[in-house]
């Protein structure tokens, strides 16, 4: 059970002067169950490519199977699709729109054709999941600050219990702690239940924290797709692409550039502490072997 | 000289009901001291809501205080008459670079804001190639804006500020939508103006690694300024700043994490070459 992309391409307006070659031959696949990490710079279609996981945009060419089936095939159900995989896009809180809380976050499961109470039930299930206090659930949604918006918006998404979940930058102008509280309700989810998770983001300190594996994606096309250690590891190349590797890697290649002899893959402040400790006592146990 | 000044500032949005009656206030900014004297880089932080960019938008008086006062290079912003010269003396840029652009071509975009101040045609062209020079853009002045990477945009929104020539740029969180490459472009375009323009600089932001070179840095939580000092003074306070719903840069994680390890570094530490230097000296004991 997965996804995975054949050959697709997508071309924004097409034999016009605006031709745009957005996705180009994109191969790849999702299995189930992993968080997914991707990473690129402005325009280097991320965004394009994460509106073809549930159908929002045709490819030009090429295959999209979801659990082995084709969703461009004649009569592929294409709402169960959208079902299944739930899209949080960018500044999420810009399409909130009902009276309260609570009927925003049940327009989905509603759309979905469930009873009152079925939505009320997976409401309360979602708003709990991304950890909204109680007391805001008859607040008008305008009236929250701006993390506990994006949580009621992410909330929406959750009611459908999608078995893949996208979110498109959710920390996006968010303060630090709203964003590790996010990220966290994220991991923790990832971790509750089996859904896959597919985390876009410009910051590559919060990808290495949470990803499995990273795709890099540059001008349209996969630059990268692998553990985050191996993708960071390409650092240079990753800055010609407009990105960079996490500031704890930029340390270690310069620990090592001084002479030190440490590891580089780190990728997290606790991989980097752990490195430098055993290098350090490494470099001691040398020593004392030297004075023998 | 003091380029900004505020003594004791106070807002308050009106909250109205359906008919547009006040039916009472809510505080957003709650008796601000802070003062920027010329030529510093000055950095606001603080949580989502905590009254930073009501702050911002006191420096070129798109808001004007309920009380208290703001002097922007020595104009009280209240007085209706120093409108004027206070938006030319204190510039904003603000997150989203889309919504600040308006010209179809990138020297007109940046044209527009000493057009509009009167600036003769032949001095409005000099200012649009020095202030695109400037931040970088020069080779792209007549390309269209819409075909711009985010930082780039970004850039080009900050040239529209320089051509007017203020002494004070306003940045609220001009880093936010942008990826690190166009992040690494907005802060070396910063770092720039400083040192080649003497530019008054006031940066608002959520990432704690772009203030280390600050001056000054001022937390802000339910309108008040509740930390003030060196970057090091306030981020050696790692849980204060928690409790505030902010961080402290990656390396200085690392550097404490190392601590409390046992190793033998100073605390304090902010960029990255202070801690390679700490860890290679204690490598050679």
């Amino acid at each position: 059970m997965s996804i995975r992309l054949e050959h697709l391409n997508y071309i924004y307006s097409p034999n016009t002067a605006y031709e745009k070659h957005a996705l180009k031959d994109i191969c790849l696949e999702i299995p189930d169950g992993e968080f997914v990490g991707i990473i690129g710079h402005t325009g280097s279609g991320k965004s394009t490519l994460i509106q073809h996981f549930n159908g929002l945009m045709k490819a030009t060419d090429g295959k999209l199977f979801y659990n082995g089936e084709n969703i461009y095939e004649q009569g592929y159900h294409m709402k169960k699709l959208r079902n299944e995989v739930g899209l949080v896009f960018q500044y999420p809180e810009h399409q909130l729109f009902e009276t309260d809380v609570m009927a925003d976050v049940c327009f989905g499961p509603k759309n979905q054709g469930l009873s009152k109470e079925e939505c009320r039930e997976r409401a309360l299930e979602a708003l709990k999941l991304v950890g909204l206090k109680e007391k805001y659930y008859k607040s008008s949604p305008f009236e929250l600050s701006g993390g506990q918006k994006r949580r009621a918006a992410i909330a929406g998404v959750l009611a459908m219990r999608p078995k893949v979940l996208v979110l498109d930058e959710p920390t996006a102008g968010l303060d630090p702690k709203g964003r590790d509280d996010i990220l966290e309700q994220v991991a923790y989810l990832h971790r509750q239940t089996d859904m896959t998770v597919i985390l876009v983001s410009h910051s590559m300190e919060d990808i290495a924290r949470y990803a499995d594996r990273i795709i890099v994606m540059n001008h349209g096309e996969v630059l990268y797709n692998d553990e985050p250690k191996k993708v960071f590891a390409h650092y240079r190349e990753l800055e010609r692409a407009g990105l960079a590797a996490p500031q704890v890697t930029y340390i270690m290649h310069d620990l090592k550039e001084c002479g030190l002899s440490v590891n580089i893959e780190a990728t997290t402040v606790a991989e980097a502490a752990d490195e430098i400790i055993n290098a350090l006592e490494n470099r001691k146990n040398k020593t004392v072997e030297k004075g023998k | 000289m003091d380029m900004i000044q505020t003594e004791k500032l106070i807002f308050e949005y009106e909250k109205r009901d359906e008919d547009g009656n006040v039916i009472g206030a809510s505080r957003a900014i709650d008796g601000v001291d802070i003062d920027v004297k010329e030529g510093q880089f000055v950095a606001v932080l603080g949580h989502n809501g905590s009254g930073k960019s009501t702050f911002a938008k006191h420096l070129n008086a798109i808001l004007v205080p309920t009380d208290g006062t703001v002097w922007v290079d020595g104009r009280n912003t209240k007085e209706p008459q120093e409108l004027w010269n206070v938006r030319q003396a204190a510039g904003m840029v603000f997150q989203n670079p889309d919504n600040q652009i308006i010209g179809t071509v990138v020297e007109e975009d940046v044209g527009f804001g000493p057009e509009n101040l009167g600036v003769p045609t032949d001095e409005i062209w000099q200012r649009v190639e020095e202030s695109l020079k400037a931040v970088g853009m020069l080779s792209y002045r007549h390309h269209s804006p819409n075909k711009l990477s985010g930082g780039q945009k970004q850039r080009v929104a900050i040239a529209g500020v320089v051509a007017m020539e203020p002494k004070c740029i306003v940045l609220d969180e001009p880093t936010a939508m942008l990826d690190p490459m166009g992040r690494k472009e907005v802060l070396k375009t910063v770092r720039r103006l400083r040192e080649e323009k003497k530019v008054t600089v006031i940066l608002i932001t959520h990432y704690m690694e772009e203030v280390v070179d600050a001056d000054k840095i001022y937390v802000m939580d339910h309108g008040k300024v509740v930390m003030e000092g060196t970057p090091r003074e306030i981020f050696s306070q790692v849980e204060r700043l928690k409790e505030y719903r902010l961080d402290v840069p990656q390396v200085t994680v690392l550097a404490d994490e190392l601590r409390k390890r046992g190793i033998d570094i100073p605390g304090g530490i902010l960029r990255k070459e202070e801690l390679v230097q700490e860890l290679v000296k204690v490598f050679q004991k």
